[in-house]
C-alpha cells in the first residue's frame, strides 16, 4: 500500500472536525491500514490521527511503547474515543507531523479516563498517565480540528512539573 | 542579524517591522522582548542591499523613536531548529557569579544552551535571581544530574527535568 502524504498546516483539512465512525467495515480497516503504513514511515512519531491524511473520520492510533520507563498499552487504535475524567495538569512539549520543524509547550491533562472502540465495534475503557495521555490529547484534538498551534502557551510560563532533587 | 534596542514605548514593534515591510525584507526567526525598562528586539532579516544600506533604511524610525539599530552580515539558517532534551531551573538569593558558575558547571557537563531566561525578582533588599535554561545534553542527562549536586551545594536550587518531545 502506498504511503499517503502526510497533509500540513495551514491545510483547511486539519481544521476541521471528523465524523463519527458508524460501521466497523473493511473500508474503516483500509483507513487503519493506511494510517499504519504511514505512521510506520513517519520520523518517530507516537500517533497519528485520521485527518493528518484528509480522512474525516474518528479514528487514531497511538504508540508510545518505543519510550522508555513509561507506563503505557501498547499500540492502540482507537475508533470514536472520547475522554471521559481528566485529571492534573501538566506542560510538555509536543511537535506534529503536520507542523514540520516547529515544537511549543502544551499544558496537558496529567491522567485521563478514555472510551473508546477497536476495529470490530468492541468498546474498550483505559485510564492512562503522562506521556502517553498526552499523545492521547494530541490526537484526539487532530478530530476536533484542532492543533497543538491553538494551544501553545509561552516558554516564560514555568509549569514544567519538578522532579525534586534530595541534598 | 538586526538588533534593535531603546527605551520601552508603544509601537516599537509595530513601527520597526512596517519600515523592514516597506523596504522588501523578509523576517526570519526572532526574539523580542522588554529587559529592565528597554526594548529589545534580534530577528533574522533576509534584505537585498548591504548592511550599512538597511542600517541607513531604518534611520528615520530609530531617530524618531530614539532606537539604537545595529545590522550583523550573518549566514542565516532557517528550518535548522535545534530540539532541546532538558531543561535547567535555578533559583537563590542574588550575589555576582551565578550565571558564571551555573553555566561553567553546565558546560563542563557537556550542555550547549539554547534558550537562556534569567530575572532579577524579590525585593530590592533582598532580591532573587532565577534562571531558565533549555538545551541539550550533549554528554547525556547523568553527567548533568551529577552536575546540579554540586551546585546545589552553593545554596542554589537547581533542578533539571528531561524534555521529551511528542510528535503525533
Ligand atoms: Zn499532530
Amino acid at each position: 500500500m502506498p504511503i499517503k502524504n502526510i497533509l500540513t498546516y495551514p491545510d483547511v483539512r486539519l481544521k476541521t472536525e471528523a465524523e463519527s465512525v458508524v460501521k466497523f467495515d473493511s473500508s474503516l480497516h483500509q483507513v487503519v491500514q493506511d494510517l499504519e503504513d504511514t505512521m510506520a514511515e513517519g520520523p518517530g512519531a507516537v500517533g497519528i490521527a485520521a485527518p493528518q491524511l484528509g480522512i474525516s473520520q474518528r479514528v487514531v492510533i497511538v504508540d508510545v511503547s518505543s519510550r522508555k520507563k513509561i507506563k503505557h498499552h501498547g499500540h492502540l487504535v482507537l475508533i470514536n474515543p472520547e475522554i471521559t475524567q481528566w485529571d492534573g495538569l501538566v506542560t510538555g512539549r509536543e511537535g506534529c507531523l503536520s507542523v514540520p520543524d516547529y515544537t511549543g509547550n502544551v499544558v496537558r491533562a496529567e491522567c485521563i479516563h478514555l472510551s473508546a472502540f477497536d476495529i470490530y465495534g468492541e468498546q474498550q475503557q483505559f485510564e492512562m498517565q503522562g506521556f502517553e495521555a498526552r499523545a492521547v490529547q494530541h490526537e484526539l484534538d487532530h478530530l476536533d480540528g484542532l492543533l497543538f498551534l491553538d494551544r501553545l502557551v509561552s516558554r516564560r510560563h514555568d509549569l514544567f512539573k519538578r522532579k525534586v532533587y534530595q541534598k | 542579524m538586526m538588533t534593535v534596542v531603546g527605551k520601552d514605548q508603544v509601537n516599537i514593534v509595530a513601527r520597526v517591522t512596517q519600515q523592514l515591510y516597506e523596504a522588501n525584507c523578509e523576517l526570519g526567526e526572532a526574539s523580542m522582548l522588554r529587559l529592565g525598562g528597554n526594548f529589545s528586539i534580534m530577528m533574522m532579516v533576509a534584505f537585498a542591499g548591504d548592511a550599512l544600506e538597511l542600517e541607513a533604511m531604518m534611520s528615520s524610525v530609530a531617530d524618531d523613536m530614539d532606537l539604537r539599530v545595529h545590522v550583523d552580515v550573518i549566514e542565516g539558517q532557517l528550518h535548522a531548529h535545534s530540539l532541546p532534551d532538558v531543561c535547567v531551573h535555578v533559583s537563590g538569593a542574588d550575589r555576582p557569579g551565578i550565571v558564571a558558575q551555573v553555566a561553567g558547571a553546565l558546560a563542563k557537563a557537556g550542555l550547549s544552551i539554547l534558550d537562556l531566561e534569567s530575572d532579577v525578582a524579590g525585593s530590592e533588599q533582598s532580591p532573587i535571581y532565577v534562571m531558565q535554561i533549555e538545551g541539550c545534553a550533549t554528554l547525556g542527562i547523568e553527567a548533568l544530574e551529577k552536575a546540579i549536586v554540586d551546585l546545589d551545594k552553593n545554596g542554589l536550587d537547581v533542578s533539571l527535568n528531561p524534555i521529551e518531545t511528542l510528535i503525533g
